[in-house]
């Protein structure tokens, strides 16, 4: 079977903060299709290797590779036209709270395509339904709730039909119901759309809900502690810590 | 009621009927140095009824210098709650792994405190470059910036300040004018009141005055506004999409800040002169129209238009430091109010070293 095409590539990464080294000498891939975990106990660097991914942290060493472009060397056009194809939800939906739903959503639209004003609306109407908020166009963020407001994240996320997603802790804040929907939606988009997502969260049934393959971050080793398909890595774990880490500490032999 | 003597060094506390809100400190501290001294603890709570948190923390002091100690503390008819919570406090007390605080010596206070000066004036520097750029984007018709936000902006920091502005402008030209007619008046010359109150207010006051509201009010609104922007990671989803923060956020921001500065400073100075008029009118008997003429005769073009050069100079500086303080907030509710004191505070200040700046160069060129 022909292998699939690596999306992500994350070569020696180390991610520091004045002396402060959070993670060194990372290394992974995530292949085209996947829906890739990052998991970790808290302050392992879950968000912070995330923000690295999307260019808002800029590692001390390393490169990571998008499309297979140094997306940590690239100049700052070549960054925009790279995350021009990435889509990013984040933890609180990050919605612009002065603009309605639909000027949310039409704000990258507006920004990289020549789309007339009545294909834009059309488009944000049909982002909207997609992801089950149709109707709401006129709405401003502090009058939906925070599961809408997520789903309306995802919404702009999927604007311009980007080939990654990255997800920030989707789980976080929402109920077990919201938050189902929610994984459900991720499964959906990745597969009929085959767009690669990436996933933070340490949310133990999302992870294994969606998960393909997944990083499993470690503080105390300052890096990758396991790297696999999650319900391989429960069935298998490499050592204590994952298997804590997947059982919630109830089983106790690796 | 809480007993306890050493036996053999050995010591035995015995906890009797209700002990709520139990404080003696003195027992507590001699307990403490004993349990610290004794080969072992035996607490013995057989006949224990009410107990409540101020128990259970001289149990947990005791359960930890025996830990430390290694001593050996058993416990006899324990209540199982009370038990389990001492162990539960036991268990995670643990030392924070990060350092907390440390004595730094003296030199390496100076050296972060000049690092830190160094990296704030980097980064002042490199928010001026990047807004001159997006000015720059903006004259060639390529800055990212959205006509709903320029005209909600204009509108908050234009006809909406008016109220404030009319009335404390009024206010001020009320004092300058009290405050010189107690002098004018010694030589009989009350009547240059409106002299002064024009030229104060048309020159320098007025200016001031709209700095200092505006600064207030729309600065610290402007620094408010980014840095919850920043808390609630729509600055990081605008920086991912690839539009410019400094077009998006600063551009429409500084604009109406500009247009409408002047034309606050041009309402001050009417409604200082006003003020004057009031006090000149209705306490020192003079004439409107005396009052009228005299303030004609001190109205000057150069000083109404030095006055509105200072409006505008004024607007940028609000509007700089607003965005500035709100695009470096931190990521928590505390940093936002502090960005907004900052945002006051530096613009408050740089606008007094700008007009000292300006004043000594229209002095030498004889303006």
């Amino acid at each position: 079977m022909k292998e699939k095409q690596n999306k992500i590539s994350v070569q020696d990464l180390t991610i520091s903060y004045g002396d402060f080294v959070l993670m060194e000498h990372v290394n992974f891939d995530v292949k085209k299709g996947d829906v890739f975990i990052i998991m970790g106990g808290s302050g392992c660097g879950k968000s912070s290797m995330l923000r690295a991914l999307t260019g808002l942290v800029p590692p001390s060493k390393g490169n990571i590779f998008i499309n297979d472009i140094n997306f940590t060397k690239a100049s700052q056009f070549q960054k925009d036209e790279i995350m021009k194809k990435c889509g990013i939800l984040y933890q609180s939906g990050a919605l612009f709270s002065s603009m309605t739903l639909a000027e949310n959503i039409a704000l990258p639209l507006q920004q990289y395509t020549n789309y007339s004003t009545k294909l834009i609306s059309e488009l944000v109407s049909l982002k909207l339904a997609l992801v089950g908020l149709s109707g709401f166009e006129d709405f401003y963020p502090s009058e939906i709730s925070g599961g809408m407001k997520k789903r309306a994240g995802l919404a702009r996320a999927l604007a311009l039909d980007p080939e990654i997603v990255y997800f920030d802790e989707p789980s976080a804040g929402l109920d077990p119901i919201s938050s189902k929907l929610l994984d459900d939606l991720i499964i959906e988009i990745n597969q009929s759309l085959g767009t690669t997502i990436v996933v933070v969260t340490h949310e133990l049934s999302s992870i294994f809900a969606i998960g393909t393959n997944s990083i499993f971050l470690d503080a105390e080793q300052k890096g990758v502690g396991a790297y696999g398909d999650p319900k391989q890595l429960l069935k298998n774990p490499p050592n204590q810590k994952v298997l804590n880490f997947l059982t919630r500490g109830e089983k106790k032999n690796a | 009621m809480l007993k306890f003597e050493t036996k053999n060094k050995e010591l035995h506390i015995l906890l009797k009927e209700d002990i709520i809100h139990y404080d003696n400190t003195p027992d507590k501290t001699q307990l403490y140095a004993l349990a610290d001294k004794s080969t072992s603890v035996n607490i013995n709570a057989a006949e224990l009824k009410l107990w409540d948190s101020t128990l259970l923390v001289i149990l947990y002091q005791i359960a930890k210098i025996t830990q430390k100690n290694n001593i050996p503390l058993h416990f006899e008819n324990m209540p199982e709650n009370l038990q389990h919570l001492i162990e539960l406090s036991i268990e995670v007390d643990r030392k924070p792994s990060l350092q907390t605080s440390r004595k730094s010596p003296f030199l390496e206070v100076v050296g972060i405190f000049a690092l830190g000066l160094y990296q704030s004036l980097n980064r002042a520097v490199s928010f001026i470059g990047q807004t001159l750029q997006s000015w720059g984007r903006f004259f060639k018709g390529k800055a990212i910036l959205r006509k709903a936000d320029f005209l909600f902006s204009l509108e908050d920091c234009g006809y909406k300040a008016i109220g404030i502005m009319s009335l404390v402008s009024f206010m001020v030209g009320l004092i300058l004018a009290f405050v010189g007619a107690i002098q004018l008046k010694t030589f009989g010359a009350q009547i240059y009141v409106a002299s002064l109150v024009t030229i104060g207010m048309t020159r320098i006051m007025g200016a001031i005055m709209a700095g200092i509201i505006m600064s207030g009010r729309t600065g610290a609104s402007y620094a408010a506004t980014i840095g919850t922007m920043q808390v609630n990671e729509e600055i990081d989803a605008l920086k991912t999409m690839g539009i410019p923060v400094i077009d998006f956020l600063v551009l429409p921001r500084m604009l109406s800040l500009i247009i409408s500065m002047p034309i606050l400073t041009v309402l001050a100075d009417f409604m200082g002169m006003l003020g004057g008029a009031f006090v000149g009118v209705i306490m020192l008997d003079i004439s409107p129209q005396e009052y009228w003429k005299f303030s004609v005769d001190a109205l000057n073009l150069t000083n109404f238009l030095v006055g509105v050069f200072h409006g505008f100079v004024f607007g940028i500086i609000i509007a700089l430091s607003g965005c500035y303080y709100g695009i470096n907030c931190g990521r928590n509710a505390d940093s936002v109010g502090l960005s907004t004191t900052k945002a006051v505070v530096s613009s408050i200040v740089l606008m007094i070293v700008a007009t000292g700046i300006i004043t000594m160069i229209f002095e030498v060129c004889g303006i």
